[in-house]
């Protein structure tokens, strides 16, 4: 997994409520037996429209907006498991995706990926969302060590800190996975296995 | 203080706590099928790992097949090769398949309860949101990602932090044609789509209590739908009787030990909730979804209400449906039965209950989809294959299908389905599909009157 400690970058507002990993990437592109490709179809019903052609009222396809963050609605990543929808978004270049809310199965898929979902209130959200709107080329600066997003609007500082799992933490800071961990305690697992009374 | 059924069970399956971080839980059976697999396989491939207990694994594939023909090979060549795939890897490691073809083969979550390989008591996973469903058992059961399922592969444990707890309690008396899913629609139009989120829930009271196993089953797996981990329902003699005598089901003094334990699987009187609702069946009436989300439900009698907030308002008009609209003016002409959520045999016999005798409308196209090869086998054995063909619906051979349209299946760009599935997200059913959400038996009755009734 790759590392991710600091970023600072651009970030790209998606204002929508209870996104679900169905927009995020649609089922029908989820005949790939590999990880790579799927930032191609990333929100595909949203990006395009019906015939084929981009649809230039869609944020990612607005260039007044780019960067490596997500900014989004409350509830993101709600509905299916498909980590596809984790590996659209780091495909397509997001590293932080930041909401007042996350669906916890993706959650734990973005973690895994190196994706990071930064959780703020929803007060914060929606002034982050409006500075964002008026004021594209605001740079977000997010620190994971002192789990802090600041970023700069006319000179007015703004801040927030974010939790984040502390083992979580050490993984995305390394670049570890939990199955680095896991295969390290194969011991503990075969006792664990042999000292069960009801056994399935 | 006392400890709730979740509890019971997590606790049970706790390998190591790590210190100040999180646990290591033990699982008991790994479900797999062609979708959320292949990149896990080679997750471990490239690293050199091999699957660390791969007789506690089992493998289907449902999500991506045809419905039509499963004995010539899968036209579409994407389609083909993933769950050629799944053929190789499974031979590959040992892991039991059962590929199209196979009398086993169906639905991941409906299979696994009808062959006793969910137990009360176990810890069960899937790289499918739905797999809270094997929680009807008692069973601590939830859907992960492929990370995780390469996880489970490399060492039959995951690194978990335990949810919370809430309990949801309905209690009285159904109205009648109120269903299971009626029950679980109405609970999240109440509570709202990510009220669970964070939490495992158990669902508790007369109502759960006096349901079948089948309907039970309903009810846990859209507990995804209102954010939850997972669903849970305490173990009774309605659980036993279910699990005993089934093909791998534990059997005679290992049973009847195993059923000493089950008894122990209730959450004590004392056991306290970090959330808990209560709801009076009463309330109940038959649902169906009207927006894009399942929270977005109401009953079949009122009118589509007013929209909170930007989000609806996009719902709605992604529906094509306006504020205060009456919902036999939607021009439904689809409707689909079937899906992890409503394609179990009790089901059918609603549904033929319903239509025996009747004809579907001309307007409808209704397609059923069985769960499993088993259910196949036992519509044509109740004789519910003539009532659906002489009644003008499509019977098909085993999968996903319609519910997230990954095979051909798909609901036309505007055109509405009335469908037994679990969501209504855009697109969900095919790109510009409607879906309206809804029970077996609403399903029944939209297909024959030709709207919403």
């Amino acid at each position: 997994m790759e590392k991710l400690n600091q970023l600072i970058s651009t970030a790209i507002p998606l204002d929508i409520e209870n996104i679900d990993t169905d927009q995020i990437i649609p089922a029908r592109f989820l005949k790939s037996i590999d990880k790579k490709g799927f930032g191609e179809n990333l929100f595909r019903d949203w990006r395009f429209q019906k015939n084929g052609d981009i649809n230039d009222s869609f944020v990612l396809n607005n260039k007044t907006f780019s960067g490596k963050i997500l900014v989004t609605g409350n509830n993101f990543g709600c509905g299916s498991s498909r980590e596809h929808a984790a590996w659209a978004l780091t495909d397509y270049g997001f590293k932080v995706v930041v909401s007042s809310f996350f669906a916890d199965i993706f959650k734990g898929n973005a973690l895994n990926n190196g994706l990071l979902p930064i959780q703020v209130s929803d007060f914060f959200l929606k002034d982050l969302m409006k500075d964002i709107h008026e004021y594209p080329n605001t740079l977000l600066n997010i620190d994971l060590e002192n789990q802090k997003l600041i970023y700069q609007v006319k000179s007015l500082e703004k801040i927030t800190s974010f939790e984040i799992d502390p083992y979580k933490k050490i993984c995305l800071i390394n670049g570890y996975d939990d199955i680095d961990f896991l295969i390290n305690k194969y011991s503990a697992i075969q006792q664990y296995e042999s000292q069960r009374v009801i056994i399935y | 203080m006392g400890k709730t059924l979740f509890d019971k069970v997590w606790d049970a399956h706790v390998v190591e706590t790590i210190e100040n971080g999180p646990q290591i839980i033990y699982i008991d059976r790994h479900l797999i099928h062609e979708v959320t697999s292949p990149q896990a396989f080679s997750e471990i491939e490239q690293r050199n790992i091999s699957i660390f207990r791969p007789k506690q694994i089992v493998a289907t594939a449902d999500h991506n097949v045809p419905t039509l023909n499963q004995h010539l090979p899968i036209k579409d060549e994407l389609s083909r090769t993933q769950v050629q795939q799944l053929e190789k890897n499974c031979k590959k490691h040992g892991i039991e398949l059962w590929g199209l073809g196979h009398e086993n083969q169906g639905i991941v979550h409906i299979i696994a309860p009808e062959l006793g390989i969910t137990q009360p008591g176990m810890s069960i996973v899937c790289g499918d949101s739905h797999t809270s469903t094997h929680g009807a058992f008692g069973s601590i059961a939830f859907g992960i990602g492929t990370s995780q399922v390469a996880m489970v592969f490399a060492s039959q444990c995951l690194l978990m932090n335990k949810p919370k707890s809430m309990r949801v309690n309905v209690n009285g008396k159904l109205n009648k044609n109120v269903f299971p899913k009626d029950v679980i629609l109405y609970i999240i139009s109440k509570i709202g789509t990510n009220a669970g989120t964070g939490y495992f829930c158990e669902y508790a009271g007369n109502i759960f209590e006096e349901m079948s196993m089948e309907g039970r089953m309903t009810v846990c797996n859209m507990s995804i739908e209102m954010g939850a981990i997972g669903g849970m329902i305490a173990p009774d003699e309605t659980t036993y009787q279910y699990v005993k005598g089934k093909e791998f089901a534990p059997r005679g003094e290992d049973l009847d030990k195993k059923i000493n334990f089950w008894k122990t699987l209730k959450s004590d009187a004392d056991a306290k909730f970090d959330l808990e609702y209560h709801f009076e069946a009463a309330d109940i009436r038959p649902m169906i979804t009207y927006g894009t989300n399942p929270g977005m439900a109401i009953n079949i009698n009122e009118n589509i209400p007013i929209s909170k907030g930007i989000s609806e308002e996009k719902a709605l008009k992604y529906m094509g449906l306006e504020e205060g609209q009456k919902l036999s003016e939607i021009p439904v002409n689809y409707v689909f039965i079937g899906s992890c959520t409503n394609a179990r045999i009790e089901d059918f016999r609603v549904v033929a209950n319903y239509i025996k005798g009747k004809k579907k409308a001309e307007n409808i196209k209704a397609l059923i989809v069985p769960g499993s090869y088993h259910v196949a086998e036992k519509i044509k054995k109740e004789g519910l294959e003539k009532i659906f063909s002489d009644a003008g619906f499509q019977i098909r051979e085993a999968g996903c299908s319609a519910c997230l349209a990954m095979n051909d299946d798909k609901i036309p760009e505007g055109e509405y389905c009335v469908s037994t599935s679990n969501r209504n997200f855009e697109g969900r059913q095919g790109p510009g599909s409607r879906t309206i959400l809804a029970s077996p038996l609403t399903a029944a009755i939209v297909a024959v009157e030709g709207r919403l009734k």
